[in-house]
C-alpha cells in the first residue's frame, strides 16, 4: 500500500550504488514531487519578476501567485487569515523571529521560558540566546521512558514567571506526538502564549491552528515536499501587529526617510528584503500535493507503516527503539547492541537505504536516554511496506557484520 | 559487498570488539579528548612520556567501530616511539585515508585503505590521531574531526 507513486518522485527512480534507492530520512528532508519542481521551472521560464513593486505584466503574475501560495498556507494550517502567515526560510528562522521580535519585548530578567527536554536545537538556542540577553531562565519540561512529556512536571513548572511556553508538535528525534492542545490550555488558562514547532508535524497531521488555540505555530516548507529554504510562520494578527520588526530592509518598508522609517503592515513587515519566490511557490505547489491526497490518508498510511516498521524492527536480536509513545508518528530511532549507529548507517548505505545517524540535532534527548547518538528511519506518504521489508533484511546483513 | 569488506576489515572488527590499551593512565604526563558530537564519538587518550617517547598510551569512550579500532590500533602503533615517528606515521596514515597514499609502512594501520572510499568516515578514522596530536602538542582544546 503506498498513497503517492514514486513515478511522481522523479529522484526515487535514481539509483544509489547500483541499488534502486530507498529513501527512509524523511524526518531530515522530503523527497520532492513532479509538480514542485515544475512550478519552480516554470516560475522560472514564465514569470520571474520581483513581486510587489513592479508595474509591469510579471511582477504582476508573480505577486499573484506568491499571495496564492500565502493563502494556500493560511488553508493548509486553517489560519483565519492569510496575513498571519509570514514567509521565512524554515521552523528554525519562525522561532528566531519569535524569540528576537516578540521575545526582546516581553522577557525580562528574572522571567522564564518553558520549552521540553525532547525539542529540537532550534527550539532551544533561539530562547537560550534570548535568556542570556535578557537574565531570563529556561525551564524545562522532562520526559518519560517512552519519550512523552510528563504533563503534572509541565503544570508545576508553569508559573507566574513564564512569559512564553515553546513545544514541539512532533518529536523530530523520537516521534512522539505531543498533546499540544492540551498544553496550549493549560497555558492559556494562565494567559501565557504558547509557540508550536510543527516543523515535523506539518507532513503528518492535520494542523489546525484554530482548534489548536497556540499564539504561533512555525513549520519548514522542505519537510512537507516543498522547497528548501523556505518556511512558514504563523501568529495571531493582533501579536503580529505588535511586535517589532525583525529584519530591516527593502519590502518591509512603506516610506524611508534618513528620520524615519514607516513600516509595511503584516506580514511583510516581516519579510525583509526580496524573498525566496520561487520558494513559496514550490510551496504551494507541495502543500496543493499533500492537500490533495489528504493528511487523513496520510496519517493512515503512515500508521500502517509505523506499526509494520515497528514489528519488523522488534524482530531484530538486539535492537532497542528509542521512543515509544502511545500517540507517534512515523518515525522509529534504534539502537543495536554493539553495533555503532554510525556503521549501521554506512551498511545500509550500501544497500541502497538513507536513513539518519547521529543525535538528530536533538542532544538532550540522546542524553536523556543515555544513548550517543541514534539510527533513525523516517517514513513518508511515497514508503512501503516492501521498503521496511528491505530495511529489515539489510539490518539482518548489519549484525551478520559485526557478528 | 565488496567495498564494504574493504571498510570492515577483520582486523578493524577486532579492535572494535575488543579495543587494546583501553583505559586511562594514573597521573598521566600528557592528556586530550577528542569528540565528533554529531557522530557521538569521544574518546580521552593520556599518555606517558619518557623524555621524547610515548611510553604507555591509553584511550577511553565510545565511538564506531572506525573511530574506536583506529584509536585502538593507534595506540599499538606508536607505543614506545618517539614523537617525530609517531607524527610522521600519523601524516602517512592521513594521506592513505584521504588521498589514497600507499600504506606501505604502516603495518595494520593499512587496513582502514578502505576508508578512502567513504569519504564521511575520514572523520572517524582520524579522530585518534587528531587527538594525539593535540596531546603531544599540550593543546587545551577538545579536539574534532566534524
Amino acid at each position: 500500500m503506498k498513497i503517492a507513486s514514486h513515478d511522481d518522485f522523479p529522484i526515487l527512480s535514481t539509483k544509489v550504488r547500483g541499488k534502486p534507492l530507498i529513501y527512509l530520512d524523511n524526518a531530515a528532508t522530503t523527497q520532492k514531487p513532479r509538480r514542485v519542481i515544475d512550478a519552480i521551472r516554470s516560475y522560472y521560464e514564465t514569470i520571474n519578476s520581483n513581486v510587489h513593486r513592479g508595474v509591469h505584466h510579471l511582477s504582476e503574475l508573480a505577486t499573484k501567485e506568491y499571495e496564492l501560495a500565502r493563502t494556500k498556507a493560511a488553508r493548509f494550517i486553517g489560519a483565519p487569515d492569510a496575513r498571519e502567515i509570514v514567509f521565512v526560510r524554515g521552523a528554525t528562522e519562525a522561532i528566531n523571529l519569535v524569540a528576537q521580535s516578540w521575545g526582546r519585548a516581553h522577557v525580562g530578567a528574572g522571567d522564564e521560558i518553558l520549552i521540553s527536554a525532547m525539542e529540537h536545537h532550534s527550539n532551544i538556542v533561539p530562547w537560550q540566546m534570548l535568556c542570556q540577553e535578557k537574565g531570563a531562565t529556561l525551564r524545562v519540561i522532562p520526559i518519560n521512558d517512552a519519550g512523552e512529556l510528563i504533563l503534572e512536571e509541565f503544570e508545576k513548572l508553569l508559573t507566574a514567571r513564564t512569559k512564553i511556553v515553546a513545544v514541539a508538535h512532533v518529536s523530530n528525534a523520537l516521534g512522539t506526538i505531543n498533546p499540544v492542545k492540551r498544553i496550549i490550555e493549560t497555558a492559556k488558562r494562565r494567559g501565557v502564549p504558547v509557540l508550536v514547532d510543527g516543523a515535523q508535524a506539518a507532513p503528518h497531521v492535520k494542523v489546525d491552528v484554530r482548534d489548536l488555540g497556540c499564539d504561533f505555530y512555525a513549520f519548514s516548507g522542505h519537510k512537507v515536499y516543498g522547497p528548501t529554504g523556505i518556511g512558514v510562520l504563523w501568529g495571531r494578527l493582533p501579536l503580529l501587529e505588535a511586535m517589532p520588526p525583525y529584519q530591516g530592509g527593502g519590502e518591509m518598508i512603506l516610506s524611508v526617510t534618513f528620520e524615519k522609517t514607516v513600516y509595511n503592515k503584516v506580514p511583510h513587515k516581516f519579510e525583509a528584503g526580496t524573498p525566496h519566490i520561487e520558494g513559496v511557490i514550490g510551496l504551494g505547489a507541495a502543500l496543493d500535493a499533500v492537500t490533495e491526497i489528504g493528511l487523513d490518508a496520510v496519517a493512515a498510511h503512515e500508521r500502517d507503516l509505523l506499526e509494520y516498521g515497528t514489528k519488523t524492527l522488534l524482530a531484530i536480536p538486539g535492537l532497542r527503539l528509542i521512543g515509544t509513545a502511545r500517540e507517534k508518528a512515523a518515525v522509529l530511532s534504534f539502537v543495536i547492541e554493539g553495533i555503532h549507529p554510525h556503521d549501521i548507517g554506512t551498511i545500509l548505505d550500501q544497500e541502497g537505504i538513507a536513513i539518519r545517524t547521529g543525535h538528530h540535532c536533538a542532544q538532550p534527548v540522546m542524553e536523556r536516554f543515555g544513548v550517543p547518538a541514534t539510527a533513525r528511519a523516517s517514513f513518508g506518504l511515497y514508503n512501503t511496506r516492501a521498503e521496511i521489508d528491505a530495511l529489515g533484511a539489510a539490518l539482518r546483513k548489519v549484525r551478520e557484520v559485526f557478528a | 559487498m565488496s567495498e564494504l569488506d574493504d571498510l570492515y576489515q577483520e582486523v578493524i572488527l577486532d579492535h572494535y570488539k575488543r579495543p587494546r590499551n583501553f583505559g586511562v593512565i594514573d597521573a598521566p604526563d600528557r592528556r586530550a579528548e577528542g569528540d565528533n558530537p554529531l557522530c557521538g564519538d569521544r574518546f580521552i587518550l593520556t599518555l606517558k612520556m619518557r623524555g621524547d617517547v610515548i611510553e604507555e598510551v591509553r584511550f577511553k569512550g565510545a565511538g564506531c567501530a572506525i573511530s574506536t579500532a583506529s584509536a585502538s590500533i593507534m595506540t599499538e602503533s606508536v607505543k614506545g616511539r618517539p614523537r617525530a615517528e609517531a607524527e610522521a606515521l600519523f601524516d602517512k596514515f592521513h594521506t592513505m585515508v584521504t588521498s589514497g597514499g600507499a600504506a606501505e609502512d604502516l603495518g595494520k594501520l593499512a587496513a582502514f585503505a578502505g576508508v578512502g572510499e567513504f569519504p564521511i568516515r575520514v572523520k572517524c578514522a582520524t579522530l585518534a590521531w587528531h587527538t594525539l596530536k593535540a596531546a603531544l602538542e599540550g593543546t587545551q582544546d577538545t579536539v574534532s574531526t566534524e
